[in-house]
């Protein structure tokens, strides 16, 4: 057995970096366990001419795809979205777009704004410090003063609307919709180490230029700087108690294979929405029979994905192609409640700017609209650079039969169980599906689209894992209280997207590091009597 | 182990087939077709993991075809091309795959296209600044986010 620490942080990940840097300033002995290892920017696939073939084998968004010896494997087979994710330092910051909206205020109310799911025990004033904190962190671009946004302050200007913006722009305009530019996390000036975008042109697989931000580039240099220590390829098993409830440490695989055993007084759970729903269930004991700070049975359930529609087609213009970080700009038009659309709550949307040549050619192939034979080479020179796209990003509400269970049979490399995702997408999403779609067609057809095709939903769009181990006041109804320790064991508390209680109508990368920070500092203000 | 040596010399010969049918050489884009030599041997040489569903792949085209793809009549061949891509699944979506991720990577093809042969990184591209007057009317129009109590 080893020395117990004081903290011991499980993932590496967009949630757990925070923590880590956040917890560093302590100066506890502070421990974190990583399944994956450090990246290797050289490796990414923008450095070679097979870059995109990549993206259909070791660097798919999909862990069942990829397959690397750091994946888990998902039994995602139930579920029309299919979970996508990233395990290494950095976790699925390695592998995101960067589009980086927050939640509104009135996302933290929606009980009592629109009579459905519940209000969070949080407000967003509560979190707008740590939302500063983490764009300082993270190092955004952006232009502030977005009418329908929360008010934000990046530190580096939004990124140029090049030839798609501006065909998008010019559209909305015409249509009288809201647009802006997107917050992202791709750095549009050096910042802090980091060199400006240079327009690799697909950001979501990692970014060779590190421009884009990832924690393995932000937080975690700050973290180890300060003393924290990061155990790479250790895969965490269980978690395990005492005869009184506490948590003792964990039971972890090192990069051997080995079995080890790790005590330690603070356990914080950073896994994503579904695999930290996955390591609760999986540490039952007889003190836990039904999985760890599960005594409300919401461990796992009411998980929400954000399902996206997805609408593109072809202008006579050029576009950006994969010659630009593939989203530019938001729409908030729809984003708030407005029941004559036939649906409660609303959708984001982010414009997308294009497609390399390899991903336009086999997606028009599959979808039919490029034909094999003579006729192939005319019709690809007329879709390849001219794609302009949309995705409604719709707030998935929660619903407990939406969840995360232990798979009876598949198991990791290590024979620890894998998660089973039972979900369906609800009447209400399928209303803002639609409605988004046909928002989405209007704007092509006025900006002169032709060729129009639709995926809804993205069935690889299940980047956002949130709602798993809810966060509240009620035992009875949530997992952590409303400063993330979990109700049932007071040394054990959850960081990630899984306390979500609602999910929004945005990417929540933003919301989940500012809620880590905000957790962390909850922690640092209540040492002295953290497990009363 | 290459491809090359699992796939057998009927499978290359239908491989082949099936890709010129895919994309064919084109002498108005002075393009080469998919069954193109360098592109066949890129294939072979990169299939990896796709391996496995390729062949299988292959074998439902022999069986649709019943014989060499490229023995059969024009007529003929196109009706297995079409069923083929009908009813062939995962397998031959990935088929087609593998045969498009190496065409439009080819030096030729990508220069037919007036692309430029290299990995983005590390030279990248110039994206337009572009005119953010466009956004004159959206601040003009303004509105307001929704409160929260």
């Amino acid at each position: 057995m080893k020395d117990p620490v004081d903290v011991l942080i499980i993932g590496a990940g967009a949630s757990g970096a925070a923590v880590a840097w956040s917890l560093a300033e302590t100066k506890m002995h502070i421990l974190c366990l990583e399944q994956g290892g450090w990246m290797n920017p050289a490796e990414y696939p923008s450095t070679g001419r097979d870059w995109e073939a990549k993206f259909y084998g070791e660097w798919s968004s999909s862990p069942n795809v990829r397959g690397r010896p750091e994946d888990y494997p998902i039994n995602d087979d139930d579920s029309p979205i299919k979970v996508v994710n990233y395990n290494a330092v950095g976790g699925s910051t390695v592998m995101y777009t960067a589009h980086w909206p927050r939640l509104h205020p009135s996302d933290f109310k929606v009980r009592t704004l629109d009579g459905v799911a519940d209000d969070w025990p949080i407000d967003y004033d509560a979190l707008t410090p740590f939302f500063e904190e983490n764009d300082r962190m993270m190092g955004t671009s952006g232009l502030s003063g977005d009418p329908l946004s929360p008010l934000t302050h990046p530190p580096m200007p939004q990124q140029p609307l090049g030839l798609s913006g501006a065909i998008i722009g010019k559209t909305m305009n015409k249509l009288g919709w809201h647009w802006w530019p997107s917050d992202t996390t791709v750095a549009t000036m050096d910042y802090e180490g980091r060199a400006r975008c240079i327009n690799l042109g697909h950001c979501t697989p990692a970014c060779a230029q590190g421009a884009k931000s990832s924690t393995d580039i932000t937080y975690w240099p700050h973290a180890v700087r300060a003393g924290v220590e990061l155990r790479t390829h250790c895969r965490v098993r269980e978690i395990t108690t005492d005869e009184n409830g506490m948590a003792t440490g964990v039971v972890y695989y090192d990069q051997d294979g080995i079995e080890q055993v790790q005590p330690a007084h603070v356990v914080i759970v950073a896994c994503n929405g579904v695999g930290t729903p996955r390591l609760l269930l999986n540490s039952k004991s007889d003190h836990y029979p039904n999985g760890l700070a599960n005594s409300s049975g919401l461990v796992g359930k009411n998980l929400m994905f954000h399902p996206y529609a997805q609408i593109y087609g072809y202008v006579k213009e050029p576009t950006d192609s994969n010659r630009a970080p593939p989203t530019c700009l938001w729409s908030k038009e729809w984003y708030d409640t407005d029941l004559s659309r036939g649906f409660v709550r609303g959708y984001g949307v982010q414009f997308v700017r294009g497609a390399g040549p390899v991903f336009e050619a086999v997606v028009s192939e599959q979808k039919g609209i490029l034909p094999w034979g003579a006729d192939h080479h005319r019709v690809f020179r007329k879709l390849n650079g001219h794609r302009l796209g949309f995705s409604a990003i719709c707030e998935d509400l929660p619903e407990e039969h939406n969840q995360v269970t232990l798979d009876p049979v598949l198991k990791d490399s290590h024979g620890i169980p894998a998660p089973k995702i039972n979900y369906t997408i609800s009447e209400n999403s399928q209303k803002m599906m639609d409605h988004a779609l046909a928002r989405g067609r209007e704007i092509l057809e006025a900006a002169g689209a032709t060729d129009i095709c639709v995926n809804s939903p993205i069935p690889w769009g299940g980047w956002h894992l949130l709602g798993t181990a809810r966060i509240g006041t009620d035992p009875k109804k949530s997992v952590v209280n409303e400063w993330g320790r979990t109700h049932d064991v007071k040394n054990l508390f959850i960081v990630d997207g899984s306390i979500f209680v609602t999910s929004g109508g945005v990417n929540p990368t933003s919301t989940i590091q500012a809620l880590a920070l905000y957790i962390a500092d909850q922690m640092k203000q209540r040492l002295a009597n953290l497990f009363d | 182990m290459s491809a090359d040596n699992q796939l057998t010399r009927t499978q290359r010969d239908d491989l082949r087939a099936v890709a010129g049918m895919i994309v064919p050489a084109s002498d108005e884009y002075n393009v080469p077709g998919a069954d193109d030599a360098a592109i066949q041997a890129d294939i072979l040489a990169t299939l990896g993991r796709d391996t496995k569903l390729v062949t299988a792949a292959l074998d439902h085209l022999a069986r649709l075809a019943g014989q060499p793809l490229a023995e059969l009549d024009a007529a003929r061949r196109d009706a297995v091309a079409q069923e083929f891509r009908k009813d062939g699944g995962a397998a031959a979506a990935t088929l087609v795959r593998v045969v498009l991720q190496c065409y439009y990577r080819d030096d030729r093809v990508l220069r037919s296209l007036g692309l430029e042969l290299r990995a983005p990184f590390p030279k990248g591209y110039v994206l337009p600044d572009g005119d953010w007057s466009l956004l004159d009317p959206v601040k003009a129009r303004a509105g307001t986010l929704r409160r929260a109590p």
